[in-house]
């Protein structure tokens, strides 16, 4: 393996780890800080802020991202909001309590050090944020405004309408640019990373392609920073943009960077449900409609065909309020996403194909009138129209679970470095804070975190002993990376098939839908990791990439993703086999509470799943990091 | 639904294009736009000819990247809202539709139906920001906005960047792009310290990209995805102003 | 702005052009009365003549050269395309402007350099060198072709103002959410007005309405 598998926390006392490591790592003066070149590939909440501030601090960073502008990543996605422990409602909220929610949202697969220091690091985000000019939502007071998210009992969620995504990207997307403009940051739009070379076992370059000339090129730096989202699209259909990508994750995987967790998925419950065989993604209806829409379906399979309004109050069943009362609606998303599967798996959906469930706002309209509620979810409501064509201020919205985040990622230490020295990862794209599910507004706090203020304090710690030590772009190792990426491009174009991208792309998404999705047995496993290989054998005799390398050529963009996906998703099946318990979004069907919840085996997996390639067609190496809590008490998670 | 669809290709920048007749047929109303174009490049694909070039991204309305003219409108018919967001049902059974791209000087052509849109980049880059380095920041409630003034701003940074402002517009023009920005940031106390040099800059940057004047037939506002009012055109005219005129007091 | 500024001026003297030119209704005293006060103000008549001018010459030009500006920003057309919100008025403002430019020029040379008509020359003034202003106007509109083009020229004036007399508040960055289409419908019933009181001159003419007060 190359470099070490450790994952570094600090000692002392949980609340004093980063502090303390702060105080012990080691810096880069300012003035040899331009001496240094740092890629950072990614623009996102997590790329973004991480190329503004390194540029801020007088490195010399080198931005990458596919999109055509650093503004399309898809954090803008976002809609819900962002935790931090401000307690600015005086509701009992704490540092602890965010890290508490947190470790037990992810149903204890996290580190605690990591997660504490998430939490505590949240409150200088919002700090930042508002300093940059985010103008999250207020009170007539003139300050902060918060709302409810699940998984949680106090209000601590910062929001920016339903775009705070959007709002906060933009935020770090105006401070890349500022960085631009002062000359320390270069960015690269429409260039996508295609592989990670190592130099003397360390990260020290990638090899690119610029998507709109075809050009192949190479770029050396003192260090690796991937910060390139999630994966979630290898399911084809999901709440992801459709670039999302797995390739530059999945591509260091190949070069020796360990993978952990890659099974670890979550499924949002509060989807727009699919509609027909050609869609080509699927949308999100923010988690906050849960704060004033009541989820039900019909008690009795019979009624499922009826319209909502002829179902009287006596025959539908709430199920979350009724199997949750404490959290209710609120109860996070993996075991919402499992509750809608299991009544509609008993044929009490609703909507085309028994495939959803009434997310219903009536109460709350009454409660609130309707102009409060177009106040709070107005652009929600006319997305929902759009797409469906019905008025969710009269009939009941249907929702249904779909793909949306993944926990899993590349494995990264304490200072978010994986076991290749140099390589850092960043955001979505390491494994790092969320364990087993990942709570509701936690994704661009972890975002942020890393890339404002953890990266740029961890990083020095690397560079400080690499002075003089970047190669050349001209060095062997940039050869063999850039023949290897010329191959395969020419290898995709050779094919020349008879069959569409998409159609490999969905049939492998259905196929891990089916037995990699919200719940997973041995079985439909181990039939998913024998139909992989034959399908990525049949793509790659029979796919067709139309058009040449040498151009502005969309197919062939997305066809080196899809194979990747091809690939990575048999990691997925392994890791979700390898794991022979229930835990979070990780639901093995074998492994249930009587009550249907996730039963996890803490004895034999509290572990964090590091994956190491061994080569095509070998089976990778499965490394475990036993997760040590002392601060916390696990427990069974209970939302009752 | 069955229907008729022009095309323009256009194989790089330099090339000429042109419309070009496609046909497809039963495709569902609830199929969106950009599927139904997904649909056909399927079908020139089985054809063994080459898919038809064109952006997208997220799909549902936020991140900007898709940029079609369908039937003369920046968008499409559907106001408002991006092109992603447009569905099969809003057009009659057998209609013909014309679909182009963005057409603005400054966005030149890449590929038949996309185009590059870095110049609207260059103007953020000019001085669409705020610089509070990380870790010098206040705490957050220090300083309070009012809340009419937070939800101005809002509104003003809800900017897609998509560019359909330029493109609709009869003059080329990306006031209502720059004017979001510059109204965003001058409507929060935060952005108060680079008021003027920003609104003065940006305003430069945007001339020397190219685009047209803005002559107030507030086409902008029209086909704008996130409902952007041309009154932030009338609060980036008053910025200028009071910049050139502090300027001009030499202050 | 600038454009914005000597829109602003040339609609001022539109307005007191109106309610100087109205005056015919009530005699041909009150008109000829004022356009000799005009006359006796002597180099002061010339100093606003050449400001406004100035207005007009400025006006054009700067509109001219940001039209070329705006036909540069696309210099490919769209094949098809459909407005949504830009009215006729706002996107034909160079073509509207150049009319009523053309229109001006044949008003003076019509009214103030007399040029166009010999039959002004026989006009007498009265008794103290009044030029009979009155009787010149009734002469002139009585020629329908001569009507027709003075209330196409006016109608293209309105056309240009049904956008420019709200749209200058927008450039002068007066302007925000609500008063936009107030201001707009404001303008625009504040054009037709304008277009209504003008041509009520050639109009009443026509009818009948007003008589010349000499012959010729
Ligand atoms: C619809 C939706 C709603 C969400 N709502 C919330 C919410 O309310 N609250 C919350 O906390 N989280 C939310 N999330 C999750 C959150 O948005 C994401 O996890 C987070 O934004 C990821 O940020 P990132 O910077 O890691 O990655 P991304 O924003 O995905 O950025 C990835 C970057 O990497 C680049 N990239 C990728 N591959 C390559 C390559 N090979 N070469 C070059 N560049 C590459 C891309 O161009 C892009 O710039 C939501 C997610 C979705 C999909
Ligand atoms: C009596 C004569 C005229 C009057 C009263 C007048 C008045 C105005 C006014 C008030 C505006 C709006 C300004 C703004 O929105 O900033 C305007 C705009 C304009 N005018 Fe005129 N105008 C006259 C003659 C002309 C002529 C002869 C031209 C010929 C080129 C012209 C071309 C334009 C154009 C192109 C605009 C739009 C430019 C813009 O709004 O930026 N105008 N005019």
């Amino acid at each position: 393996m190359i470099g070490t598998f450790d994952a570094k926390i600090p000692p002392g006392p949980l609340a004093q780890k980063w502090r303390s490591h702060l105080d012990h790592s080691r810096l880069v003066s300012p003035n040899n800080r331009r001496k240094f070149e740092i890629i950072v590939v990614g623009s996102g909440l997590a790329g973004g802020s991480a190329a503004a501030t390194l540029g801020e601090l007088g490195y010399r960073v080198r931005c990458f991202c596919f999109q055509d502008s650093a503004r399309r990543a898809h954090s803008i996605a976002a809609q819900g909001g962002i935790n931090a422990a401000k307690n600015y409602q005086n509701d009992g909220d704490s540092i602890y309590r965010l890290f508490y929610d947190t470790i037990k949202g992810g149903d204890f697969r996290s580190r605690e050090a990591n997660v504490y220091r998430l939490a505590e690091i949240a409150n200088n985000i919002i700090d930042q944020c508002v300093a940059q000019g985010v103008p999250f939502a207020r009170e007539y007071s003139g300050y902060l405004a918060n709302r409810s998210f699940g998984g949680a009992q106090v209000s601590r969620t910062f929001y920016a309408r339903g775009q705070t995504g959007q709002q906060l990207l933009l935020g770090c997307y105006q401070a890349l640019c500022r960085q631009i403009a002062a000359g320390t940051v270069q960015m690269f739009p429409q260039t996508e990373m295609l592989d990670l070379v190592i130099v003397d076992g360390q990260a020290k370059g990638i090899v690119t392609r610029n998507l709109r000339s075809g050009k192949i090129d190479r770029h050396a730096a003192d260090t690796v920073v991937l910060a390139t989202g999630g994966y979630g699209n290898v399911f084809y259909l999901s709440t992801n943009a459709r670039g999302c990508n797995v390739t530059a994750t999945y591509r260091a995987y190949k070069r020796g960077a360990l993978f952990a967790n890659p099974s670890f998925t979550q499924i949002h419950p509060t989807c727009i449900p699919v509609s027909g065989e050609h869609q080509s993604k699927l949308t999100l209806m923010s988690e906050s409609l849960r704060n004033d829409g009541r989820v039900w379906v019909p008690k009795r399979k019979e009624d499922r065909e009826k319209a909502p309004g002829e179902i009287p109050e006596t025959d539908r069943d709430y199920y979350l309020e009724r199997k949750y009362p404490s959290y209710g609606n609120l109860a996070p998303r993996d075991i919402s996403s499992r509750a809608a599967k299991e009544v509609c798996d008993e044929g009490r959906g609703v909507g085309p194909g028994g495939r959803g469930v009434y997310l219903d706002f009536a109460d709350a309209i009454k409660r609130l009138g309707e102009d409060r509620i177009r106040e709070r979810y107005g652009n929600l409501f006319e997305v929902y129209e759009k797409i469906t064509g019905e008025d969710a201020y009269k009939v009941p919205m249907r929702i249904y679970p779909a793909v949306h985040y993944t926990m899993g990622g590349l494995w990264v230490d304490y200072d978010l470095m994986n076991n290749v020295p140099g390589l850092f990862v960043i955001g979505e794209a390491n494994f790092s804070d969320h364990g087993a599910n990942r709570l509701g507004a936690s994704a661009l706090m972890q975002g942020l975190a890393d890339g404002y203020f953890v990266l740029p304090n961890t990083l020095p710690n690397y560079l400080a002993g690499q002075t003089g030590k970047r190669p050349s772009p001209g060095a062997p190792e940039f050869q063999e990376a850039e023949e290897n990426v010329q191959a395969r491009v020419e290898k995709l174009l050779r094919v020349n098939g008879t069959r569409s991208l998409d159609s490999f792309h969905r049939e492998l998404g259905l196929l891990l839908w089916e037995k990699c999705g919200m719940s997973r047995h041995e079985k439909g496993l181990r039939e998913a990791l024998q139909k992989i290989p034959e399908l990525r054998e049949q793509f790659w005799r029979d796919v067709r990439v139309p058009g040449n390398e040498e151009d502005f050529n969309q197919s062939l963009e997305r066809a080196g993703r899809v194979a990747d996906f091809l690939e990575f998703a048999e990691l997925m099946c392994m890791d979700a086999l390898e794991r022979d318990e229930s835990a979070g979004a990780h639901f093995r069907e074998e492994h249930q509470t009587p009550d249907g919840e996730a039963l996890r085996d803490d004895e034999r997996h509290a572990a964090v799943f590091a994956w190491e390639f061994q080569g095509d067609g070998q089976l990778p190496k499965l490394q475990r990091e036993p997760l040590h809590f002392e601060t916390v008490h696990l427990t069974q998670r209970s939302y009752k | 639904m069955n229907f008729q669809l022009r095309i323009w290709r256009q194989p790089n920048r330099k090339s000429p294009g042109k419309l070009v007749d496609y046909e497809v047929r039963d495709i569902s109303p609830n199929t969106s736009f950009l599927e139904m174009l997904d649909i056909l490049n399927e079908n020139l694909l089985r054809a063994g000819k080459e898919p038809i070039a064109f952006d997208s991204d997220c799909r549902e309305g936020i991140c900007g990247t898709c940029s079609l003219t369908v039937n003369g409108e920046a968008h499409g018919p559907d106001h408002p809202g991006a092109v992603c967001e447009l569905y099969m049902r809003k057009f009659r059974d057998g209609a013909t539709i014309t679909v182009e791209p963005f057409r603005v000087g400054s966005f030149p052509i890449v590929k038949d139906l996309v185009i590059d849109r870095s110049a609207l980049d260059r103007i953020v880059q000019a001085g669409g920001f705020i610089s509070a380095r990380a870790g010098s920041a206040p705490e957050a409630n220090s300083v309070t906005v009012p809340k009419h003034h937070a939800d101005l701003a809002m509104e003003a940074a809800a900017c897609i960047g998509c560019g359909a402002c330029a493109a609709a517009c009869p003059n080329g023009s990306a006031m209502l792009f720059t004017s979001a920005k510059v109204s965003h940031l001058a409507l929060l106390p935060q952005g108060h310290p680079e008021r003027e040099s920003r609104v003065l800059k940006m305003v430069q940057v945007m001339d020397a990209e190219g685009f047209g004047n803005c002559t107030n037939t507030y086409e902008c506002e029209a086909v704008c995805p996130a409902e952007i009012s041309a009154s932030f055109i009338a609060k980036l005219n008053r910025e200028y102003a009071r910049a050139r005129f502090r300027r001009s007091m030499g202050e | 702005m600038i454009v914005a500024i000597t829109g602003i001026i040339l609609i001022l003297f539109v307005i007191g052009h109106l309610l100087g030119n109205l005056q015919i209704f009530i005699g041909p005293d009150w008109i000829n009365g004022y356009s000799q006060h005009l006359r006796d103000l002597g180099p002061l008549l010339w100093a606003v003549r050449l400001f406004l001018l100035a207005a007009v010459i400025i006006h054009i030009w700067v509109t001219i050269q940001l039209a070329i500006e705006n036909r540069r920003a696309r210099p490919e057309a769209y094949m098809d395309k459909q407005y949504v919100k830009a009215t006729f008025a706002s996107r034909h403002m160079v073509m509207s402007g150049l009319i009523v430019l053309v229109f001006i020029i044949y008003h003076l040379a019509h009214f103030t350099v007399r040029v166009t008509d010999n039959r002004f020359t026989l006009l007498r003034a009265d008794p103290l060198g009044h030029y009979d202003v009155y009787s010149m106007m009734v002469y002139g509109f009585q020629n329908y072709l001569v009507s027709g083009f003075y209330v196409l020229g006016l109608f293209l004036l309105a056309l240009h103002l049904s956008h420019g007399s709200s749209s200058f508040f927008q450039s002068l960055g007066l302007n925000d959410k609500k008063l936009t289409p107030r201001l707009a419908l404001g303008g625009r019933i504040f054009t037709w007005l304008l277009f209504a009181g003008y041509t009520s001159i050639p109009v009443a003419i026509l009818l009948g309405l007003i008589k010349p007060a000499q012959q010729l």
